[in-house]
């Protein structure tokens, strides 16, 4: 008998996502933290770039056709394949069986490897069963659910539950939580204004809840309205869900200077 | 009606300035979004009930023609007449012969999204024929001039005290002194205008909700009792309705109607659910001595057996607009045609091309919160994203877009180019930002930057610290 074998740990290819790639790298090694730590082994495979969203949704299915091809070679390997992004776990998951419908060679191979990806909150609640982590955040937050984890995927009452293990910190709802921020991917810069019109009712939410830190799952998702909160000059800070949950909280928050 | 959808950019922009529209828009969460939730917490069974009624649309769409040709025969059988339109211009040429034949001069009009896809009003005033709408809403509208912003509510787009003005200004024979500040004292006004317009009317247009091939009938819901009078009080009732209202039996719309209204109002039945099976018959009190349907087409059958075919089941509760955040902050005329919102997004450019509103499908979040609350269940986001891939294959979008696109999906098919080009790019541009943690202003991200800051990268990118990472626990290991 093979005792490695036996105890072989889950491996598990985590997808960064493009934007936390180039634009916060923290959120990635949090979510390695957080995946490691539920007893899992984390690769990186170097060849990922982005899930295709962009092309996805302009319409353009030969570009996005390409890049999930890209994805699925990379990933199809493990026994897991975990994003910290709703949208790009959303596209991957649900959005990729699509691109392949009808083609003998592609449509099985992609529902296989669907089948196997997770967005990584419910990833730890969900499939690793945690149900607490070792963290501590003395302050307060508030949580913005992200439209495609949220309906895509069902993701609210995990991040929730997780967050509440965290020692020291207290959640403060806010008004319309489930409601979108006006991101939206290339929707933010095709249509600026109708963009900004919903993400100052957004951020006047968040306001009202009064919290310190403003967490969410989508790193878009908090770019906008981490950005839309700098503009305003308000003092509420942004931060991506993993960091609070694996502790991981020395860097500045999202759009803050001071390194 | 004027098509103004290539212009949704600036419509919206005109918007987002107009206060009067935004404070109007601001009523729509307590008005719909709570009253809908409040019904849907009172009925456990809710979402089976769906499906169900998705189903009854399913299997109708499926023997569209079957069922229109028992319709007819019913509608026949009980002393109707059904007239087949395959365009808007042909139906606007029936109602117009049948108006004709009975000498109209005035015509009462129950609240219908079909005749405003025909521009009915206009084409009968045009003609010599006088329409008046009877819905509170849609009486608003024609007397300042406008087209309903909303499906269900056509009038939302106002506040009251612009209805007050708008009353003082035609109702000339109005005492200064009359109280007209409520909602309730406008509705009291409205009623005593048209009651008068019941009795006067030669021929009633009503639209329908749903048509009966099991039995021949057409239904209306209202909550005001308009469509009643206007239907029963006149020598001609016309019924004008697309082809895809059809359900196979009672039971079938019955099943709907469970969803219907709750979907749109919150309430758990209209008001008034009105059913109307041919003229009046050998002993009925009242009814129209003649009785007309008008079935429209108008692009629909060619919906058929496409990726836009779900999209027919369709009922008009306006709850997918009701959730939409893009609606919430331009409201309906913006969307510069007929239907707004989600469901027009999709819906628009079947009817009109996508050439002309290609806008709509664009100016989406795809948030998903109307096909979540959708009734019908119709994957609305999509549908939208299928029309975006008919305006790719077309070469529609801006250049500026296809190059941008292009630009960064040549990178995105080439990993190791991507990675190299992050690599260089993202530190540098860290460089510039990190201290400030954002960026006011950069050049290409005008869109991101007019509204908002944009935070600056970390450092250097996640791949390239993890292959570190990794090369020196290999190091460590040997």
């Amino acid at each position: 008998m093979n005792a490695t074998e036996e105890t072989r740990k889950p491996r598990v290819g985590l997808f960064v996502t493009c934007l936390v790639d180039l634009f916060r790298p923290v959120v990635g090694f949090s979510a390695v933290k957080l995946i490691e730590a539920a007893g899992c082994e984390v690769d990186v495979p170097m060849t990922q770039t982005c899930c295709g969203q962009p092309a996805y949704n302009s319409g353009d299915r030969a570009d996005t056709r390409a890049i999930a091809e890209n994805t699925i070679r990379a990933f199809e390997g493990y026994d897991y394949v975990v994003a910290p992004s709703g949208s790009c776990a959303g596209m991957l998951k649900k959005h990729y069986p699509g691109l392949f419908r009808g083609d003998p060679t592609w449509e099985k191979r992609t529902e296989a490897f669907a089948a196997k990806v997770h967005e990584l909150v419910s990833f730890l609640a969900d499939e690793m069963k945690v149900t607490s982590v070792a963290a501590r955040h003395d302050g307060s937050v508030t949580y913005h659910d992200s439209c495609s984890g949220l309906r895509e995927l069902g993701i609210s009452a995990q991040p929730r539950a997780l967050l509440a293990s965290v020692e020291g910190l207290t959640m403060r709802e806010m008004r319309d939580p489930d409601v979108c921020c006006g991101f939206g991917g290339t929707f933010c810069v095709k249509y600026p204004d109708i963009s900004n019109a919903i993400v100052e009712k957004k951020t006047e939410t968040i306001r009202e809840a009064g919290a310190e830190t403003l967490l969410a799952g989508d790193l878009g998702c908090l770019m906008n309205m981490a950005g839309k909160l700098s503009r305003q000059g308000s003092g509420v800070e942004a931060r991506h869900v993993a960091e609070v949950l694996a502790g991981m909280t020395d860097e500045p928050p999202i759009g803050k200077g001071g390194r | 009606m004027q098509v103004t959808s290539p212009a949704f950019k600036q419509n919206a922009r005109g918007a987002l300035a107009d206060v009067q529209l935004q404070k109007a828009l601001g009523n729509v969460r307590a008005g719909f979004i709570d009253k809908r939730r409040k019904a849907m917490d009172a009925l456990p069974e809710f979402d089976r009930l769906r499906d169900e009624a998705k189903a009854i649309k399913d299997h109708a769409l499926a023997s569209l023609d079957l069922y229109l040709e028992a319709y007819e025969t019913k509608v026949k059988a009980s002393g109707g007449h059904v007239h087949w339109a395959a365009t808007a211009e042909d139906a606007r040429g029936i109602i117009l012969d049948i108006c004709r034949a009975v000498g109209a001069r005035t015509v009462t009009k129950g609240k219908s999204m079909i005749t405003e896809e025909i521009e009915l009003n206009d084409f009968l005033e045009g003609n010599g024929i006088r329409p008046v709408e009877t819905d509170l809403g849609e009486y608003i509208i024609q007397l300042r001039g406008e087209h309903p912003s909303h499906i269900i509510a056509p009038a939302v787009h106002l506040n009251k005290e612009q209805v007050e003005e708008d009353f003082r200004r035609v109702h000339d024979h109005l005492p200064v002194a009359r109280d007209l500040s409520e909602p309730e004292s406008l509705l009291a006004e409205a009623r005593r205008v048209l009651r008068a317009q019941y009795f006067e009317a030669d021929v009633g247009i009503t639209g329908a909700n749903f048509l009966v091939a099991e039995t021949g009938t057409s239904m209306i819901v209202t909550n005001e009792g308009n469509g009643d009078l206007t239907q029963v009080l006149p020598r001609v009732h016309v019924v004008v309705a697309s082809i895809e209202k059809i359900v196979p039996t009672l039971n079938d719309a019955a099943q709907i109607l469970r969803v219907l209204a709750r979907s749109a109002t919150g309430q758990d039945m209209s008001v008034y659910t009105t059913l109307s099976t041919g003229p009046r018959q050998e002993g009925d009190p009242d009814g129209p001595e003649e009785y007309h349907v008008v079935l429209l087409d108008n692009g629909r059958s060619s919906m058929l057996g496409t990726e836009f075919q779900d999209m027919l089941r369709c009922i008009r509760c306006g709850a997918c607009m009701n959730h939409c955040p893009v609606y919430h902050t331009v409201g309906g005329h913006a969307y510069g045609w007929v239907y707004p919102g989600p469901m027009g997004a999709v819906l628009t450019p079947s009817l009109i091309g996508v050439d002309k509103s290609g806008h709509l499908p664009n100016a989406s979040t795809f948030c998903g919160r109307c096909e979540a609350v959708c009734p019908m269940r119709i994957p609305l986001p999509r549908m939208m994203r299928h029309w975006r891939e008919r305006e790719f294959e077309r070469g529609l979008n801006p250049a500026t877009q296809r190059w941008g696109l292009g630009f960064w999906a040549f990178f995105a098919r080439r990993p190791s180019l991507y990675r190299l080009g992050a690599s260089i790019g993202i530190p540098l541009l860290s460089l510039f930002g990190r201290r400030k943690g954002s960026f006011g202003t950069l050049p290409l991200a005008g869109g991101w930057t007019k509204h908002r800051d944009l935070p600056s990268p970390q450092g250097r990118t996640f791949l390239q610290q993890w292959r570190d990472r990794d090369t020196l626990r290999q190091e460590a290991r040997t």
